[in-house]
């Protein structure tokens, strides 16, 4: 690019991590790029947290009568496991730790439109955060995470409406997030920086954060209203009380499909930097990756129905809403194949971010075709609630969500920190997510179509499930494993890493046009833009321990240099 | 069936609508393998091919295409709708009962089913037996939370609503035991609100029915209290030992019972017949009002109940460590093969496999004990 780059001298120049040390200055930041730091660790936290109550149902399922807890703690360790991982990590993992971070980088601007507003955003994750774990610290909740009335509000005791409380909140902070990156990518891309020269990154953040401002006001007023029925005994889903209980459900799915989108749309946008960026070459069909994420957030909002065939809404109902839940499944498709185009006749470095790249396009097409199993009606009818649909969603959270986030922290890992982490251990572990991975959900969507229903504490009237159950917990010690390294690996390349260049990848991009780690305020000068996204000359690389051997001579060589 | 070495990886077919379920599950099954692995082995070769040094050829690369892109939009788009053609043509047909089905009433409540048969208004707990080859609506309600009727061996489920009738039918094929389970969370012990639809030949459906629902005609006041003791799902809280929910019922009669108020009775026949009728008149030691007021019970089922009670034991006789009973054969036992006993031994009340159950004494009766079997068999 032709942007005013700083190159980046190694001269003690302070950057974003050094400028200001104490904790006030962490803590009262208005930096985007140090609030995406805070919203990693408080993430990262709460996804251990997921991970262990995930790890206790799977050691619980191993027996058909249980191994270690009641059946009403089993109860409460799933509506963690569920409320945690995806109101207090899968929401705003991608969105608020990478998109935080890299996008005014990407479009050339020297922060967020709100810096306040995002400071703010993460306070109120926070709270948001502490209720819920205060929620499960007295007591727990055992309504699972979609509260189902009635049963969350007449016949479930414990901390509830805290629970509840917390989910509201925390849903406020995504709003901040979204209108904040709204503002942003309209009023604050560098000149030159048109619309189709946006980064994928950027329209998948755009796609989310309209979701996010169109969805998360409806359940949040529809947790309010739980909350009302709760506290007040108004008659709005109980139909003691003359409410609807079905009522609860539309309003739920309302927001919580299109909150599917919310975290996988975001790990779309990071596998377009990542394919594009690994076979440096421009992505194939850039408007129709573009659009197809537009589209996919627009009909998003039109699918609700499908988590609700048998629940007595009508049939044709149900029939429209099967037919564009099909519909919804074709921009996907033409994302998968468009990245598939574009690998072909690229130049293809196989760094642990294109390992994860890849490990992603094939888990979440699983995904993703699992899902028509769910969107056809007469099978929907079998399989739903069964662990048929828990190995699909989480397909589609762990092999994509996850998988993308994973992907994009190791990628823009030595943008964030100024270090490389050990390439040789992180590729074997991205291989090793993908192998565990597999053995934990394929045995369940086995078992899942045999009847299993979700749930289920004791399954010892059905002994026929108990094999499938051992080989999922089997897959999913492996894992553990490899969910855990990562975080070893990248703490210890925070200390011992090798120091990054500007551009580690030859990577394509305005913020691979500024120093690892970026100052304070990102640009000196405003960058202009002339050229077009994803638009590779050769760049070498700058890493010799990530590029392969024998490019060792062109190590001295500043990447960014000699562009163009 | 499919079959994983000796493990079964599919659910049994044994209704109308399984055959049509399994084809369009299998072709969806055959669509993802092949699109996943042609996605895969594309990705793949492609990644491993065009790697960075590799000698091959990278000229002309393309970066739009259309008819490409209308390809890979217009084939999924066609393949989709086809499949949802399918689909919705196969819940059309769930959701249209027949005219001539056979009418069954289900009531879901925390946690257990509640069945009655319509015309003959035989009821049922957390049993559902029918004839094969014959359409059976049921027309299904919650008492309170949302639960969902599932059996998966016929491949049908619906949620079951409070303040709402739902309905849903099926056809089964095939004589047998198989699941019920609720498929819609539904609180505490959510897992085990379940049970087994016994699918009967006609003829012997028939006879269940003309028997009030069970294979044998109760004979003595024993038997009778027993059938009424299953009927009313007394053994969900009185187990073969205490439990917060009830006492156990052996050897209860004629042992001292103290109340909360500080007095105390002789578990006699009056004091049964107080505490089925107004149980909250005075509380046990150590129990709260989690007993439910049966006073529309006739004066006759309440002295075949203390009859049964009595045939537990009382205080003079020792508890028995365990009830064990011989297998009876028939106790609504459609198929009677081998594997049939078997499920039926294995949880015939599902609810309370995990502690033996209060039953009739050995030898002594043959009906309403489907809940000893599985104490017996453990």
């Amino acid at each position: 690019m032709s942007a005013q780059t700083e190159t980046h001298q190694e001269e003690e120049q302070l950057n974003y991590l050094t400028n200001g040390k104490s904790l006030k200055s962490w803590l009262l930041t208005g930096d985007h790029k140090r609030i995406a730091i805070l919203y990693l660790i408080s993430t990262a936290l709460f996804f251990m947290v997921g991970g262990i109550f995930a790890g206790l149902i799977r050691i619980e399922l191993t027996s058909p009568t249980g191994v270690l807890l009641e059946t009403e703690t089993y109860n409460r360790v799933f509506t963690a496991h569920g409320l945690v991982m995806i109101f207090m990590f899968l929401i705003p993992a991608i969105p608020a730790v990478l998109g935080n971070f890299v996008l005014p980088l990407m479009i050339g601007a020297r922060d967020l439109a709100f810096p306040r507003l995002n400071l703010l955003s993460w306070y109120t994750y926070m709270v948001g955060g502490i209720l819920i774990t205060w929620a499960l610290c007295i007591g727990g909740v055992d309504t699972g995470w979609t509260f189902y009335t009635p049963l969350s509000t007449s016949y479930s005791h414990g901390p509830i409406s805290l629970a509840i409380l917390g989910a509201f909140v925390v849903g406020f902070s995504s709003i901040f997030t979204g209108i904040n990156f709204i503002a942003t990518i309209h009023k604050m891309r560098a000149p030159g920086m048109t619309w189709f020269r946006l980064p994928l990154f950027v329209w998948a953040m755009y796609g989310t954060s309209v979701v996010i401002l169109l969805g998360t006001p409806v359940v949040a007023i529809t947790l309010a209203l739980v909350m009302v029925e709760r506290w007040t005994g108004i008659g709005i889903f109980s139909p003691e009380l003359g409410g609807d209980p079905v009522l609860f459900q539309h309003m739920f799915w309302f927001y919580s499909h299109p909150a599917v989108y919310i975290m996988i749309l975001p790990a779309f946008g990071v596998i377009s930097e990542l394919i594009a960026n690994f076979s440096r070459k421009r992505i194939f069909g850039y408007h129709f990756v573009a659009f197809s994420t537009l589209a996919i957030a627009g009909l998003g909002f039109l699918v609700w129905g499908h988590h609700m065939f048998v629940s007595s809404q009508s049939m044709y109902e149900g029939i429209v809403f099967s037919l564009i839940s099909f519909l919804v499944a074709v921009p996907s498709a033409i994302k998968i194949f468009n990245w598939t185009a574009t690998i072909y006749k690229g130049n293809v470095r196989l760094n642990t971010p294109m390992i994860y790249a890849i490990c992603f396009m094939m888990l979440f097409t699983v995904g993703g075709l699992t899902g028509l199993f769910l969107s056809s009606m007469g099978t929907d009818v079998h399989l739903t609630a069964t662990y048929f649909v828990v190995a699909h969603f989480h397909y589609v959270m762990v092999g994509g969500a996850i998988t993308g986030f994973l992907g994009g922290v190791h990628y823009w890992w030595p943008k964030m920190t100024g270090r490389m982490y050990p390439e040789g251990i992180a590729r074997v572990n991205a291989i090793l997510i993908f192998i565990g991975f597999t053995a934990t959900f394929v045995p369940q969507f086995i078992v899942g179509f045999m009847g299993m229903p979700r749930r289920y504490h004791y399954y010892y009237f059905a002994p026929e499930f108990q094999i499938y159950h051992i080989l999922s917990t089997m897959g999913a010690s492996i894992l553990a494993i490899a969910f855990f390294t990562p975080a070893t690996y990248l703490i210890w390349s925070l200390f011992k890493g090798e120091k990054a260049s500007a551009n580690p990848w030859g990577a394509h991009g305005l913020e691979w046009e500024i120093a690892s780690p970026p100052d304070s305020h990102n640009f000196h000068h405003i960058p202009i833009v002339t050229d077009e996204v994803y638009d590779f000359p050769g760049v070498e690389y700058a890493h010799p321990s990530h590029g392969p051997k024998k490019k060792k001579s062109k190590e001295a060589e500043p990447a960014t240099k000699g562009k163009h | 069936m499919l079959k994983l070495f000796n493990f079964p990886m599919s659910p049994e077919q044994a209704s109308t609508f399984a055959p049509e379920h399994d084809a369009l599950f299998y072709t969806l099954t055959i669509l993802t393998v092949i699109f996943s692995t042609l996605i895969g082995v594309l990705v793949l070769f492609f990644a491993i091919r065009y790697r960075e040094g590799s000698k091959v050829d990278r000229s002309r690369p393309i970066y739009e295409h259309m008819p490409l892109e209308l390809t890979w939009t217009i084939i999924p788009t066609i393949l989709g709708l086809i499949v949802f053609f399918f689909g919705a043509r196969l819940f059309v047909k769930m959701r249209t009962p027949p005219e001539d089905a056979l009418d069954v009433y289900v009531i879901g409540k925390q946690w257990m089913w509640h069945a009655q048969h319509a015309p003959s208004g035989v009821r049922e707990n957390n049993t559902l037996h029918i004839p094969i080859n014959k359409p059976i609506r049921l027309t299904m309600i919650s008492q309170d939370v949302i639960h969902a009727f599932y059996v998966p061996e016929f491949r049908v489920q619906y949620m079951v609503v409070p303040g709402r009738y739902t309905t849903q039918w099926f056809q089964a094929t095939k004589p047998g035991v198989y699941h019920i389970f609720c498929n819609m969370y539904c609180g505490g012990q959510h897992s085990e609100m379940g049970g087994y639809v016994y699918a009967m030949e006609p003829k012997d459906y028939a006879n269940w029915l003309s028997n009030g629902g069970t294979d044998l005609v109760a004979k003595t006041m024993e038997e009778r209290g027993a059938a009424t003791f299953e009927k009313l799902a007394c053994g969900q809280c009185h187990t073969a030992s205490d439990t917060p929910k009830g006492p156990s019922l052996y050897g209860l009669f004629g042992r001292t019972r103290k109340f909360t108020d500080g007095s105390s009775q002789v578990a006699n026949d009056a004091y049964f017949r107080h505490s089925l009728i107004d149980p909250y008149e005075k509380i046990n030691e150590g129990y709260d009002k989690t007993m439910q007021v049966y006073d529309e019970l006739s004066e006759e089922e309440i002295l075949n109940l203390i009859a049964y009670t009595k045939s537990l034991g009382t205080s003079a006789e020792p508890k028995p460590a365990e009830p064990s009973l011989a297998p009876k054969k028939g106790v609504a036992n459609p198929g009677s093969s081998k594997e049939n006993q078997a499920k039926l031994a294995v949880g015939a009340l599902a609810h309370e496999n995990e502690r033996p159950q209060p039953g009739p004494k050995p030898g002594n009766l043959s009906v309403g004990a489907l809940s000893t079997e599985s104490g017996a068999k453990r």
